[in-house]
């Protein structure tokens, strides 16, 4: 089937080169990072981890979104999704695909990486971070390849699909449970440490996840004669619903947390929300960016909620609303403001080079690649099949 | 489906087989790993320096001057290779000094004149019982050993720095890049790190095993006092038990083996 790949429009290629132009300028950051250190990144020794990890993090939560496709269609009999399946799962392909090359960008040693495997750690968050990222990768390619065989024959795939498909259903949970685990669990990190980070983690991922889904869909629905959403069905509005309540129950979730942290006052747990909101000690370089991501969340839901919802135009601007206010508040904040301020209660900011933000977009270009030859496969088939 | 008698002893005799097969193969296995260990001869030397938990008191009436920090301080840094880059974002730092108002932040007192909150004290990892740096690493580069100490093996960090983040302390330093060309003088009894690995201050294992005391502990003139907590003789022991002394973040569970002697001018 990859041979479909190989055709395509000249938009289709200029667009193929695009990103391989992307990833090749990245590649060459990457290599100037290998040979000198991260020290090249913006990181420091008291903000220890910066854009990649906070990546990483924010597209495992777009990874485990395809479950709200799965779950409605496989086990509620949602015929609805039926077309749409496919693309929540070669998204999430990509997305994982991105956040174990976001991991290795990020390690000192990326040559001792195997050292996972060879020693594993069981009392470790990081080992069965490992663990449950790569099963969910090959959960999804090998649904999703074998799914879209089967069609392409016009039979239904093999019974053994059903298993992983329902194996799938938990594993995405458990993706983001493990990774908000990772943060959740140390002492002395205030902000991180919250009983309901994970559930902050599936609601956030729940809303940017499915909203990134059908901003995708609506590109494919211009670049191809196949409609993932044909007229009458609704599949994109059944899962416009989805991501409203996800993103209010982020909202809701965020705000709990900072009622706690300020009506109990207990300093450690106000500081890293001062940070952001207001600024700490004289250091604001997130304020901006948090108040922008507060105003496209309430931007974002209040366009969902209204019938505007159903308009052409404010559709797509809600979705990019609620995509960018959960990348912010995840792919930017969360990871950052975690070590401010650091164990010595002073403010050290962080501020991404122009290296690292090379490696972060050929990060990206990559993961887009992936999804591009993976959605083009897709496509052609449905595409052939109409015919 | 149903079988018949002959079958179904035939099938428990290979289960059998295949049990007690396999428990031979895993026990003659372990056997020959342990013998593999014995035979690598790792020995600590006869006068190696041994404790159950060793432990540390910073005898702060000895730290009177600028210098009594120094001297600490350099000492660490010649005998370790550790670098100075001169900037503070990839500074590498085994034992240092910070204000009483930033090393016990948290118990913030708005009356303490300035004196007391600027006033100095030494800082380095504080060996926890209950590390949440050896918990975090995926790959036991960083490790407790059975003496208390949490040690590092530089070889197989792969500097995830998960372990800097899961430090309550501040106490772990990552190489951002090559500390070679930044090391005054080399010491070559010590290894030197590679970019891309974590590291931070490990009670002077190397020295212990010599049975040398831990170099800031020698330079310290008696500030630092550096002990087996266990034994109940011993003079950290005898501080700990009956004179006022602090640790840092005691509420955090992770037990360190730091403790800050304040306001006694003899001790035991």
């Amino acid at each position: 089937m990859l041979e479909k790949a190989l055709t395509g429009s000249k938009k289709y290629w200029a667009w193929i080169i695009f990103l391989l132009a992307v990833i090749a300028v990245g590649f060459m950051a990457y290599l100037k990072q290998f040979s000198y250190g991260l020290g090249l990144t913006g990181m420091s020794r008291d903000v220890s981890w910066g854009l990649y990890i906070a990546q990483f993090t924010f597209l495992v939560g777009v990874a485990a979104s395809a479950v709200m496709l799965v779950t409605p269609y496989y086990l509620h009999d949602f015929k609805k999704f039926g077309k749409m399946v496919i693309f929540g799962e070669f998204l999430a392909v990509s997305a994982v695909i991105m956040c174990i090359l976001f991991i290795f960008v990020d390690v000192g040693q990326p040559m001792r990486i195997l050292n996972v495997l060879l020693y594993p750690q069981l009392h470790s968050v990081m080992f069965y971070d490992m663990c449950v990222l790569c099963g969910y990768l090959a959960i999804n390619i090998i649904v999703g390849w074998t799914s879209l065989g089967a069609e392409r024959k016009g039979i239904h795939p093999p019974k053994w699909v059903k298993f992983l498909v329902y194996l799938s259903v938990p594993w995405a949970f458990s993706i983001h449970t493990v990774t908000a685990f990772l943060y959740a669990g140390l002492p002395g990190r205030h902000f991180w440490l919250t009983a309901i980070m994970a559930a902050r983690f599936l609601a956030s991922a729940f809303a940017a996840g499915p909203s990134l889904l059908i901003l995708l869909l609506l590109i494919v629905r211009k670049v191809s004669k196949f409609d993932p959403d044909p007229p009458g069905v609704g599949a994109i509005q059944s899962l416009v619903k989805i991501i409203r309540y996800a993103m209010i129950a982020n909202v809701f979730f965020y705000i709990c947390e900072v009622f706690t942290a300020f009506y109990s006052s207990i300093p450690g747990e106000m500081h890293a929300f001062k940070y952001v909101f207001v600024g700490l000690d004289g250091h604001a370089s997130l304020v901006p960016f948090m108040w922008t991501a507060t105003f496209l969340a309430f931007l974002g839901i209040l366009l969902l909620v209204f019938p505007t919802r159903k308009n052409k135009v404010l559709l797509p601007i809600a979705l990019l609303a609620i995509f960018f206010a959960n990348w912010i508040d995840k792919g930017v904040v969360l990871i950052i403001a975690g070590f401010v301020p650091n164990s010595f209660e002073r403010v050290t900011e962080y501020f991404p080079t122009s290296n690292e933000i090379s490696i972060v977009l050929g990060v990206y270009a990559i993961g887009f690649l992936i999804l591009t030859i993976l959605y083009k496969v897709a496509i052609s088939v449905r595409e052939e099949k109409a015919q | 489906m149903s079988i018949n008698r002959r079958q179904f002893l035939r099938r428990a005799g290979i289960v059998t087989a295949l049990g007690l097969g396999g428990s031979f193969a895993i026990t003659g296995l372990r056997g020959k790993v342990v013998e593999a260990a014995g035979e690598a001869g790792y020995k600590t030397s006869e006068n190696a320096l041994e404790a159950k938990h060793w432990a540390m008191v910073v005898d702060m009436s000895k730290f009177k001057s600028e210098d009594d920090f120094k001297r600490v301080t350099e000492s660490c840094v010649s005998i370790h290779n550790i670098p100075d880059f001169g900037n503070p974002k990839d500074e590498i730092k085994w034992i240092w000094e910070d204000d009483y108002e930033h090393t016990f932040s948290g118990g913030d007192n708005e009356y303490l004149t300035e004196s007391f909150k600027e006033l100095p004290f030494t800082v380095m990892c504080n060996h926890c019982e209950n590390p949440p740096c050896v918990k975090a690493c995926p790959t036991g580069a960083t490790f407790k050993r059975p003496d208390g100490i949490v040690d590092m093996d530089y070889h197989r960090c792969i500097g995830c720095r998960f372990c800097m983040g899961a430090c309550p302390f501040g106490a772990r330093s990552f190489n951002y890049r090559d500390p070679r060309p930044f090391i005054k003088k080399t010491n070559p009894d010590f290894p030197t790190r590679t970019p891309g690995v974590v590291e931070k201050c490990t009670f002077c294992v190397e020295r212990l095993a010599k049975g040398q005391m831990p170099a800031c502990v020698e330079a310290s003139n008696g500030g630092l006092i550096f002990g087996d907590l266990d034994d109940p003789n011993s003079e950290v022991r005898k501080i700990v038990s009956s004179k006022f002394t602090i640790r840092r973040k005691t509420d955090l569970g992770t037990q360190p083996s730091v403790y800050y002697l304040v306001g006694g001018e003899d001790h035991a």
